[in-house]
């Protein structure tokens, strides 16, 4: 038996969860945690996260956490933040780690009113794009012409024929004072953007991508260099706002095209196998080429990083 | 030393939640429900109540909110009705799972479809086996006294789970009463701050809401269906002592009005008791042997109890605001399930009545005696519910 992972004795997300080999999601929490530090109260909805962060018995977290439901984890957190308020324990923070299910669709009311409210929260979505943890279900952040279980490829079907929903745009719509993308492709940058929501108060947004090998259709150990095809063609675009401008994008190094990126995964595996997938790589392409536009993500290198690596 | 006043049933009920010493209180609005937590954002307000008053965007978030903040060990409140209520159903099952000892006020209301504001049972009773402690009250003073005992209750450490306190929509909650409210120094020593054993804490970090599998679910619900159990010893305790001081006994977990030697007994919840009670009176003036029972505690169901007062009866005739569509009132399920086997248990006969507002006036109460009797001289039990006060000219 190979040992793949010792926590740190400044780890507060451990050993004893039970996540896929390569899980994206995993590596994303030890991570944001790591920037958060202890003195958090984190709250996750129901989803991958709940599902293998919490067997009976064990637990990987090294800060106080709560499961409830799948649709409420944003007004869960606001009950804490209420609680801490009344106590007047100022240097307590309240995080929720969600996934896209309970973030894009089920939970999205919740979501909609915590940021109406402003509630002191940073509220982090680790995306895999689709319900994973019951099988990989098409989700409002599935990427179009993704096949998903319920959303299958055939002989009449493209997988999901819509466009997933632009979250950072809704939240950014509510006036929310610091909205960040990130990868778990680069896990410095990830960290940076939790510490600096972290500054703001009032209610945050960061969406992770976090690829899921067992989801998306590719070998474990390829996680990051899937999460960076991602952002190197266009398709994930990170970013920052605050006060609802765009402060600052990872720039595209080296672009690439979106068919490198959709032929490194299983769910697109069939926009590749007949005439009528190949007519719609145009489209994919053109949505890669309008974030990029939009974001500025060729542009000159003012703010770019130099982290080309992951630290694991 | 007491002060009395007249008030709204809302206000009352607003007025001991105030007492209470609230840290957290959502709120969404929905009819009857809705005097009570304005009049509580009126007391923030004014700066009168201290407690974090949160507008949530729907009564899934009001429970939500109430669930998190009473897992941070703050004291805990909100108020719903009817559609908020069924629509918090998921949370509160939740709730009760992670024993979280809040208080909410179910202002009973008629479910959908047909849309309706007016009163009946079937909002609440359809939350019973989420594992919620569940009062019904009488009068807006019973209402007052009830709200204070049920933190203690829910806070209790034996027993640590939610405490629905329900109270009749517009008949409670928007009629002026007169009503005796206790002094902030008696109510203080009655209820001690909210301070649990276990909380999110970050410095003594637990996990809350595992996943739990085959070996270990069935004992969670076990432990949840025994605190119920032998919280009814622990509620009897919290009623009388709150009675003592109060100087106001509604009873423990049933209040058993004119039963001796009763051979027709009524089992009823909520404000139509105060209708029966009125009702017995004729009967019993009339030489009629007819005596009440109301359910103060629903649940845990107050089975014992219930059999001590009933064992000498011949029949029992449960009016009720609720039906399970397809069977029965549940009351009236609750009663037989438990007497079945009995060989010398009296007949029950379950009534329905007061859907959706329909009254239930002392003729009503009547007509329910009178069908009771007839079962007795017959001997032959109803099979079926009887539906009290049907209009056949508008049935299909």
């Amino acid at each position: 038996m190979s040992v793949q992972f010792t926590a740190s004795p400044q780890d507060l997300f451990v050993s004893g969860h039970r996540a896929c080999h390569g899980c994206g999601m995993a590596l994303a929490v030890r991570h944001i945690l790591k920037a958060t530090g202890k003195n958090v109260i984190v709250v996750t909805p129901t989803g991958c996260l709940e599902t293998f962060a919490s067997p009976y018995g064990y637990s990987p977290w090294r800060v106080p956490w709560i499961h409830h439901l799948f649709e409420n984890g944003p007004s869960v957190a606001t009950g804490v933040v209420a609680a801490l308020k009344a106590q007047r324990q100022d240097s307590v923070r309240v995080l929720v780690i969600a996934g896209d299910g309970s973030t894009f669709d089920i939970g999205f009311g919740a979501l909609s009113g915590m940021l109406e409210r402003g509630d002191d929260v940073l509220y982090i979505c680790t995306d895999n794009g689709a319900y994973m943890n019951t099988g990989g279900q098409r989700s409002g952040s599935t990427p179009m012409y993704a096949a998903t279980t319920t959303h299958p490829a055939g002989r009449e079907s493209l997988g999901k024929t819509q466009v997933m929903k632009d979250l950072p745009a809704i939240v950014a719509a509510h006036g929310a004072p610091y909205i960040a993308t990130a990868s778990v492709a680069y896990l410095k940058d990830l960290q940076k953007k939790v510490k600096k929501a972290m500054e703001f108060h009032g209610a945050r947004y960061i969406q992770i991508d976090t690829p899921c090998p067992s989801g998306w259709g590719f070998p474990s150990e390829r996680t990051l260099e899937v999460g960076r095809m991602g952002i190197d063609c266009g398709l994930i675009p990170i970013f920052e706002m605050e006060d609802g401008k765009t402060t600052r994008v990872r720039r595209i190094k080296k672009k690439i095209p979106v068919k490198d990126y959709l032929k490194s995964q299983a769910r697109y595996k069939h926009l590749f196998t007949g005439d009528r997938g190949q007519a719609e790589l145009g489209k994919i392409q053109a949505m890669a080429d309008r974030n990029i536009e939009k974001y500025g993500l060729l542009g000159p290198s003012g703010e770019e990083e130099s982290e080309t690596s992951s630290d694991g | 030393m007491s002060h009395i006043k007249v008030v709204e049933g809302s206000e009352a009920v607003a007025l001991a939640v105030k007492a209470c010493r609230p840290q957290v209180i959502p709120s969404y609005p929905i009819s009857p429900q809705t005097h009570i937590v304005e009049r509580l954002a009126k007391m923030v307000a004014d700066g009168e109540l201290e407690a974090e008053y949160v507008r949530v965007e729907s009564e899934f978030s009001a429970a939500s909110v109430i669930s998190g903040s009473s897992a941070a060990a703050s004291r805990s409140y909100t108020a719903s009705s009817s559609q908020g209520l069924l629509l918090m159903t998921e949370v509160l099952y939740a709730s009760a799972g992670l024993r979280l000892p809040f208080v909410i006020t179910g202002v009973n209301r008629s479910v959908s479809a047909p849309i309706s504001i007016q009163v009946d049972h079937q909002d609440t009773i359809s939350l019973r086996d989420s594992g919620v402690i569940q009062f019904y009250v009488e009068s807006t003073q019973e209402a007052y006294d009830t709200h204070i005992a049920a933190f203690k209750v829910a806070e209790d450490t034996s027993i640590l789970l939610p405490v629905m306190v329900c109270m009749d929509g517009w008949i409670l909650t928007h009629s002026y009463e007169q009503v005796s409210f206790m002094e902030q120094e008696e109510v203080d020593r009655f209820l001690p701050p909210f301070q649990p054993v276990n909380f999110l804490d970050v410095n003594d970090p637990k996990s809350w809401g595992s996943y739990a599998d085959d070996d270990v679910l069935m004992e969670f619900r076990y432990s949840i269906h025994e605190a119920m159990q032998h919280g009814k010893e622990r509620i009897k305790e919290v009623f009388s002592e709150l009675a003592r001081i109060t100087g106001r006994d509604h009873g423990g977990l049933i209040e058993a009005y004119r039963t001796e030697g009763a051979e027709v007994i009524l089992v009823a919840m909520g404000s139509m008791v105060g209708t029966a009670k009125d009702a017995v009176d004729k009967l019993r003036s009339d030489g009629r042997k007819v005596g009440l029972i109301k359910i103060r505690c629903y649940r845990p169901f107050p089975y014992e109890d219930i059999w001590e007062t009933i064992k000498d009866a011949k029949v029992v005739a449960v009016m009720e605001a609720n039906v399970s569509m397809g069977s029965e009132g549940a009351v009236g399920m609750d009663l037989k399930a438990k007497l079945s086997g009995k060989a010398d248990a009296p007949l029950v006969i379950d009534f329905i009545a007061g859907l959706g507002g329909r009254e239930v006036n002392e003729g009503t109460i009547d007509e329910i005696v009178k069908k009771a009797e007839e079962v007795l001289n017959s001997g032959l039990p109803l099979q079926e519910s009887h539906w009290v006060g049907l209009n056949p000219t508008i049935l299909p």
